[in-house]
């Protein structure tokens, strides 16, 4: 690595015990710093983002605690023990969808919401990481490339979770997961000509798939194709967010100095919409370096995936980390106006939710695959 | 047929990092196409968006601006802006406004019956302006608000500079007042010049010299958030916003000495009536009394629909400008100028007897046209007897020899039969009666004709002819100059704040009266001093230290408004004559003419002379204020 830069000897005891006490905790070095990173900058923008209400900021990291911490648990799971827990996990997640969805809560006019007296949390958040563990379980035990019947199973084991979600309504939830499992089938070794076909099918599938939208995520697709059509109404995500991310230029307004963030122009600033907080105030810069902060674990994630021992492994460990290229990209093109808008936070960054810890969960998964190479290796 | 195939896992590793490469190359793609995106908007776009995001956060706000001070001839303050607590309502911020005014009435800040007006001036009003509907709140008005805002959103509690009249119901009916703007106001008035200004000269002066009065609004760029109310950013920040102040309106220098004006209204002792005061050097209208009067104030505060309905019912009317627009027969008054018509006309020598014996006929006619008082007679009269006396049979004698056109062409000289010319609206001209003009005035062609007893009565200032007391003013001021006649104004400069200049109006002088023989005015001037000296109004005239020339006058009765019910006593005494009186003095060179009338006061020389006299008193006695 980078010890021989580092002359004093004094330092270079200290990161070789660094680096062996992050082995022994079987945590890994680079990908912890690159989301320790991108999570201060994060919690920096958040600070600005939640303008008088400090208590939200708080929350959050609080959040990043438990987050962290959830991590260093799960790191410490063996991977063979993870494999076995896959279809448990994915059936119990099941369930709890079943229950939202005969007596789920209503939150925000949705049903997504299992309320356990003690902890509310959303199922779906389960599935992020049930539906990939499921489908590298059963991929697993199958020689790959997938056969057709295998296709088929993994397919069903995807759209049947993703269906309840979408079902809540919670779209965006709903293509995060369906795309969680799809990775895992397609860098499991989906033949091309599944994928073209796929994407023949989707392309057939869309007005169908029009037939059953929401007439609230039907105006969400239209108002992404002409914003203007809506001002105030759909488009007004739209509109504010671009207007937000624009004016900040290269350089942003300044920390805390964004008009359009500040005077509440911008919906959803902490939450979905933080992107274009980051965009106003710290500017093209900013954006670029949280995206550089992102393409670093989405690269250090994929390069431990391919050091996996075992198909699962490297399935799960690959799926989690595209997948959180997926968050971002979603994210920033949705408020970008790249893309619809689904209600998909901005990973690391966004405040709420379950989103954060779900996501630490899964780099903890990430880094027990990683190291339960090196125990047998 | 089923194939089964083993394992393997060097293949699998191997075709993983060709799909790695392959999700290597597409999120690659992807992070490339985000950041265009991010350069497009930010870098390409950035100039439009910088403007579209300047628009969002700023909201103009208005500065009202300051409405000019009224001062009155001697400088003192007549009408001022103080500030005052004022409720505003914000639509967009009310939620349901039916529900909030339902509110306001309960909690005691609306009358019931002001609700459809308060309604209607909300809604005619722009989106998110805060419209004023509950002027100069007093201070348990304030307590009430205080206790029930939670309760009221989008009602806000405002300080304004709101207008204040110090003198009351003193001379309210020239100055006039300002109200909340009215829906038909904003359809005369450039509603931009009104942005912020909640109310707007009504009647008077104020409305007369509104465009003066005004001034320019300013606004300021506030700094708001979404919802569009007030923000701020953090602690040094430069927002840039914009700042456009104000230009205060002028301020006017009325003509009328309120202190005049007072002694004139206190004369009246709470007697209907009115009465103007002109300096017949330049017009000048010095006093301007209708009365009863009204506290102008009552509607600078937003006047309730109660209180409204007191004023328009009340049987005094004292909403009903005497003055500008009360037509009334002249009566004897304008027996001097008949005079003068007869020797300009070359009907009549001064010296020409006429003997009264009590009623006058006319030829070939059996009907008697009487002395007012039964079986008053003056014997033989010369001119100047006759108008000392009011002789009436002289003067129907002199009406039947001068003919109805020559009378109507001499008294339009005089300026009856159309207004004065006053610098304030509404002004009514009354009528001076001719044949032509009964053509029009009437449809039938039986109701047409015009009938020499028709003249006969128009000789002593009745029948068809009505005058305002502004016309009879400047006629009698006219007759004090000499012929020299001047357009009657209530302004006589008007001041800008800022700058302190002065744009002083010049008088306003009208064509003067040539007479063939200018030796005339002496002797109609000689015969309405005998009036005051020995005449009908002698004893009112009794100890001046200045010579009065006058003339009494009793007319009978067109009273305003006949509408309402009255009890017997009332009507009786709504039927008495009025009382009138013109005068000017001094005679020899006047500085002042008075035209006075008292409401069914009946004779003129008891009634209304004195209050002519204690204006003069007030006027002339003391240094006459400059």
């Amino acid at each position: 690595m980078i010890y021989g830069e580092l002359g004093d000897s004094r330092t270079r005891r200290t990161v070789t015990g660094m680096a062996q006490l992050l082995r022994a905790l079987r945590l890994d070095g680079m990908l912890l710093s690159g989301l320790v990173a991108v999570t201060l900058f994060g919690l920096f923008v958040l600070w600005s983002a939640a303008g008088d209400n400090t208590s939200l900021w708080f929350s959050q990291v609080a959040r990043v605690g438990i987050g962290f911490a959830l991590l260093a648990v799960l790191s410490q799971v063996p991977d063979h023990f993870l494999r076995m827990l896959s279809p448990a996990a994915y059936v119990l997640g099941l369930v709890l969808l079943v229950v939202v969805a005969l007596a789920g809560d209503i939150g925000k006019g949705a049903q997504r919401w299992l309320d356990l007296g003690v902890i509310r949390f959303q199922p779906s958040e389960i599935m992020k990481l049930a539906v990939p563990m499921m489908c590298a379980w059963y991929l697993h035990q199958r020689a790959l490339p997938p056969a057709l019947r295998d296709v088929g199973a993994v397919m069903l084991i995807i759209l049947v979770p993703v269906a309840l979600i979408a079902e809540q309504p919670d779209l965006g939830t709903a293509l995060l997961v369906a795309a969680s499992g799809l990775i895992v089938l397609v860098m499991g070794g989906l033949s091309p000509a599944f994928i073209v076909g796929g994407v023949a099918v989707l392309g057939a599938a869309v007005p169908v798939g029009w037939h059953f939208m929401h007439e609230y995520q039907r105006q969400r697709v239209l108002t992404l194709l002409d914003p203007q059509s809506d001002a105030l109404g759909a488009g007004y995500h739209i509109i504010q967010s671009q207007i937000a991310i624009g004016s900040g230029g290269v350089f942003g307004k300044g920390w805390m100095n964004g008009s359009q963030a500040q005077l509440e122009f911008l919906p959803e600033r902490s939450t979905d919409f933080i992107f274009a907080v980051i965009g106003e105030e710290l500017g093209l810069l900013g954006l670029i370096a949280l995206l550089a902060g992102y393409l670093f674990i989405v690269g250090r994630g994929v390069t431990m995936s391919l050091q996996c021992r075992d198909a699962f492994s490297r399935l799960l460990a690959g799926s989690i980390a595209l997948t959180f290229f997926v968050y971002a990209f979603v994210n920033a093109g949705m408020v970008m106006g790249l893309l619809p808008v689904v209600g998909v936070p901005l990973p690391l960054v966004s405040y709420g939710g379950t989103s954060f810890v779900t996501l630490m969960a899964g780099f903890g998964i990430l880094m027990s695959l990683h190291s339960s190479r090196k125990l047998v290796g | 047929m089923r194939r089964v195939r083993i394992k393997d896992e060097a293949l699998e590793q191997r075709m993983y990092f060709q799909r790695v490469l392959l999700a290597a190359v597409l999120v690659t793609l992807i992070g490339i196409a985000l950041v265009g995106r991010a350069f497009w908007l930010q870098v390409v776009q950035h100039a439009h968006y910088v403007e579209l995001s300047q628009g969002n956060r700023a909201r103009i706000e208005p500065l009202p601006p300051n409405r000019g001070v009224i001062y009155d001839r001697a400088g003192r303050v007549i009408a001022e802006n103080t500030p005052a607590y004022q409720l505003e309502l914000i639509r967009e911020q009310v939620g349901d406004l039916e529900d909030t005014l339902a509110r306001l009435v309960r909690f005691g800040l609306l009358e019931p019956g002001d609700v459809g007006r308060v309604r209607q001036l909300v809604l005619s009003r722009r989106t998110f302006e805060a419209v004023p509907f509950l002027l100069q709140l007093d201070d348990e008005e304030v307590a009430r608000y205080a206790v029930h805002r939670h309760e009221l959103p989008g009602v806000l509690l405002e300080t304004r500079m709101a207008r204040h009249y110090p003198y009351g119901t003193v001379g309210a009916h020239a100055l006039g007042y300002v109200g909340t703007i009215s829906e038909p106001d904003l359809v005369r008035v450039d509603r931009e010049r009104y942005f912020g200004t909640g109310v707007i000269g009504k009647t008077g002066i104020e409305s007369a010299y509104e465009a003066d009065l005004l001034g320019t609004g300013g606004y300021r760029e506030v700094l708001v958030n979404a919802e569009g109310r007030p923000a701020r950013l953090a602690e040094g920040t430069d927002p840039q916003l914009r700042t456009h102040p104000p230009q205060a309106g002028r301020d006017l220098r009325m003509t009328i000495d309120f202190e005049l004006q007072r002694v004139a209204e206190e004369a009246f002792a709470g007697r209907r009536g009115g009465v103007v005061a002109i300096d017949p050097t330049n017009g000048d209208v010095l006093v301007f009394a209708s009365l009863p009067s009204f506290d102008p104030n009552g509607f600078a505060r937003g006047i309730s629909r109660s209180d409204y309905l007191a004023l328009t019912e009340n049987p005094d009317q004292p909403l009903f400008n005497r003055v500008l627009r009360g037509t009334y027969p002249p009566g004897s008054t304008i027996k001097p100028l008949m005079a003068l018509a007869g020797l300009e006309n070359g009907v009549i020598r001064p010296e020409d007897p006429v003997f009264c014996g009590g009623s006058y006929s006319l030829p070939g006619s059996r009907h008697r046209y009487r002395e007012p008082k039964r079986g008053g007679t003056h014997g033989p009269v010369d001119m100047h007897r006759a108008v000392m006396k009011s002789c009436d049979v002289y003067f129907y004698r002199l009406a039947n020899t001068l003919g109805i056109q020559r009378i109507h062409d001499s008294m339009s000289r005089m300026g009856f039969g159309e207004p004065t010319g006053i610098d304030i609206a509404g002004e009514r001209g009354g009528i001076m009666p001719s044949p032509a003009w009964k053509k029009t005035a009437f449809s039938t062609r039986e109701h047409q004709v015009w009938f020499p007893g028709e003249t006969v009565i128009v000789g002593i200032g009745q029948g068809y002819w009505t005058a305002t007391l502004l016309q009879l003013a400047k006629a009698t001021a006219l007759l004090g100059m000499r012929g020299q006649p001047y357009q009657p104004r209530l302004v006589r400069a008007l001041v800008d704040p800022a700058t302190g200049k002065v744009e002083e109006r010049k008088p306003l002088p009208l064509p003067r009266i040539e007479l063939a023989h200018p030796e005339n005015w002496e002797i109609i001037v000689d015969a309405m001093v005998a009036v005051t000296t020995g005449g009908t109004a002698s004893v009112a005239a009794r100890g001046a230290t200045y010579s009065i020339a006058g003339k009494t006058g009793t007319a009978q009765v067109f009273s305003v408004g006949q509408t309402e019910k009255y009890d017997e006593k009332e009507v009786a005494e709504r039927l008495r004559d009025h009382a009138l009186f013109v005068a000017f003095a001094p005679a020899e060179s006047p500085k002042l003419a008075v035209a006075v009338l008292v409401e069914n006061g009946g004779f003129g020389g008891s009634q209304a002379a004195p209050i002519a006299r204690a204006i003069f008193d007030a006027y002339l006695v003391p240094e006459p204020p400059k």
